[in-house]
């Protein structure tokens, strides 16, 4: 007998043996059951939930307080960064519960989850959720909470440069409440849009569809800004803004590739289909104004590639590289116009672009989602155009129309409460002199 | 005693120093200022929200000189701030009441 041979019989031996110990070992004690945890995807959960912090401070607070009037610059940054602080309070008080647990009223369960882990007192260190099997409920908790941060911090762009601050945290503290949070219980907590089947990986229509809606339903009731159309309003330091939109490209895999919630293979799809998309759809911006405005701007080629970001959210777990490329160019030269030409067709002052880039590019990316999302890549999606299902397109249509709506409605309906009670806008002479000194007292100097 | 009050391009700043340190003219004041004369100004585009900049940034000089180095000083500015293109901006002359050097009391001629 060769000794491989001899190795090879000793270790069915042993394995038998094993097997024997084992099967005798039950019968005697209980086995605990096995750890659930894997350290990797947990390893990852954490990285990611820091990740997509970051886009919101200091990349978004950057990305906006560098496109506004040097009187607004700390007001605009103070937005993102109260917005955070508020938020993660709501969430563990009862944001998390409503969104990510279940109803026990399977009619219920359909719009919204339960209060059970209300102050995350259910929340022990070994509790797991099943939507995250394999990392500990804190870290889902924290991930999601990081979304239900930045999502309410984005509608700031619409609305920079005249909206009271305490206006604001309401604002921030109830839409939280009575609209992502039930929003993200449709598509990904056990709702109805999930469970129909709609696909948004990472947030296409729970993030960027929803807060462009409002942003562009509250900058609609704020009104213009005084001098909007015939004032400077030129961005203080579009270098601010480059360094966001930086960080939010970084952070943005923590965003959809953490949104696989393992650290696995399709993590890695999706942060290789957020890169392609991204650089494609700055590009396509930046020909798209090279051939019209003659001259590619910086505002214009990070805008573009916000744009990418937000149009390959929903779709990034669900198209291979090709697909992302499509949407990414897709998506530079559609919110191109929509920034730029539309927005100056119809006439409202979306400041920051909240509904032309967030708003249309997340509705985009959705039906791209529908048109390029790949059985083989994810076994939870097949696509109209990669796998023949037509049916899909209306699926994501209806994601995108049920968001819009209720969106809309509910936005104006909070709006109009705080507006009724506390008023929305400054005075006109506070929206002149600045918002850094009348509502914070604070200025940049030099 | 005359004040020259020199607006020129911010570029030509330091050739107008050097210009002027040849011709002992011991110091200066230099502030950044905005202004226009024939020079338009230009436009700038952000995400289709177009504005006119009319005002271009320049920096102005300020020597104060006794009466007769003026026009040297004036020649020295000139040569060195020109570059032949609209914009190279403008000399003023005006006369100064009195001079006084803070740390030692002097005045007038022995200020300067």
């Amino acid at each position: 007998m060769t000794l491989d041979r001899m190795k090879k019989i000793g270790l069915g031996v042993a394995a038998a043996l094993g097997a024997l110990a084992l099967s005798g070992g039950a019968a005697f004690a209980a086995a605990p059951p096995p750890d659930p945890l894997n350290s990797g995807d947990t390893a990852w959960m954490i990285t990611s939930s820091a990740l997509v912090l970051l886009m919101t401070i200091p990349g978004l607070a950057l990305f906006y307080a560098g496109m506004v009037r040097k009187k607004n610059i700390l007001a605009t940054a103070a937005q993102s960064f109260g917005a955070t602080c508020i938020i993660t309070v709501l969430w563990m008080i009862v944001g998390y519960s409503i969104s990510f647990t279940n109803n026990a009223d399977p009619n219920l369960q359909k719009f919204i989850g339960s209060f059970d882990y209300l102050m995350l007192g259910k929340m022990g260190l070994k509790s797991i959720n099943p939507l995250a099997g394999t990392i500990p409920e804190s870290v889902y908790m924290f991930f999601q909470m990081t979304f239900a941060i930045i999502t309410p911090a984005l509608i700031a762009g619409a609305i920079a440069d005249r909206m009271k601050f305490s206006a604001f945290m309401w604002f921030m503290s109830l839409w939280l409440l009575f609209v992502y949070c039930p929003i993200a219980h449709w598509v990904w907590g056990g709702g109805w849009l999930g469970t129909m089947g709609a696909l948004d990986y990472a947030g296409g229509t729970v993030v960027h569809l929803n807060a462009g809606t409002a942003g562009l339903v509250a900058c609609l009731m704020l009104g213009k800004r005084i001098g909007y159309g015939t004032e400077n309003m030129a961005p203080h330091n579009l270098l601010f803004a480059l360094i966001g939109a930086s960080l939010l490209w970084v952070g943005w895999f923590g965003f959809n590739a953490g949104s696989a919630v393992t650290a696995g293979y399709n993590a890695g799809m999706a942060a290789a289909a957020t890169q392609i998309a991204t650089a494609a759809a700055s590009l396509s911006w930046m020909f798209a104004e090279w051939l019209i405005a003659k001259k590619p701007s910086v505002l214009g080629m990070i805008s573009g590639a916000v744009a990418g970001l937000v149009a390959i959210t929903p779709a990034s777990g669900f198209v291979d590289a090709q697909g992302a490329l499509i949407i990414g160019l897709a998506a530079g030269v559609v919110c191109y116009f929509a920034a730029v030409f539309v927005k100056k067709w119809l006439g409202y002052d979306d400041a920051l672009d909240t509904w032309g880039v967030h708003g249309v590019g997340g509705a985009l990316g959705a039906m791209m989602t529908g048109m390029f999302a790949k059985n083989a890549i994810n076994s939870a999606g097949k696509g109209w155009l990669t796998d023949g299902n037509g049916g899909q397109m209306l699926i994501q249509f209806y994601d995108v129309a049920a968001v819009f709506v209720f969106c809309g409605i509910m936005t104006f309906i909070i709006l109009k409460l705080i507006d009724m009670t506390i008023g929305i806008r400054v005075s006109k002479e506070v929206e002149v002199e600045g918002l850094d000194i009348n509502l914070h007292g604070e200025a940049i100097h030099g | 005693m005359k004040l020259i009050t020199a607006i020129i391009k911010p570029f030509k700043l330091d050739e107008v120093r050097e210009a002027l340190s040849a011709l002992g003219v011991q110091g200066m004041t230099v502030t950044e200022v905005k202004g226009y004369g024939r020079q338009k100004g230009h436009k700038e585009i952000y995400r289709g929200a177009e504005y006119a900049v009319n005002f271009l940034p320049k920096v102005k000089i300020e020597v104060g000189v006794k009466a007769e180095i003026a026009d040297a000083v004036i020649e020295a500015i000139t040569t060195a701030a020109k570059t032949g293109q609209i914009g190279d901006g403008k000399i003023f002359v005006s006369q100064i009441d009195k001079v006084v050097r803070i740390r030692t009391g002097e005045t007038d001629g022995d200020a300067l």
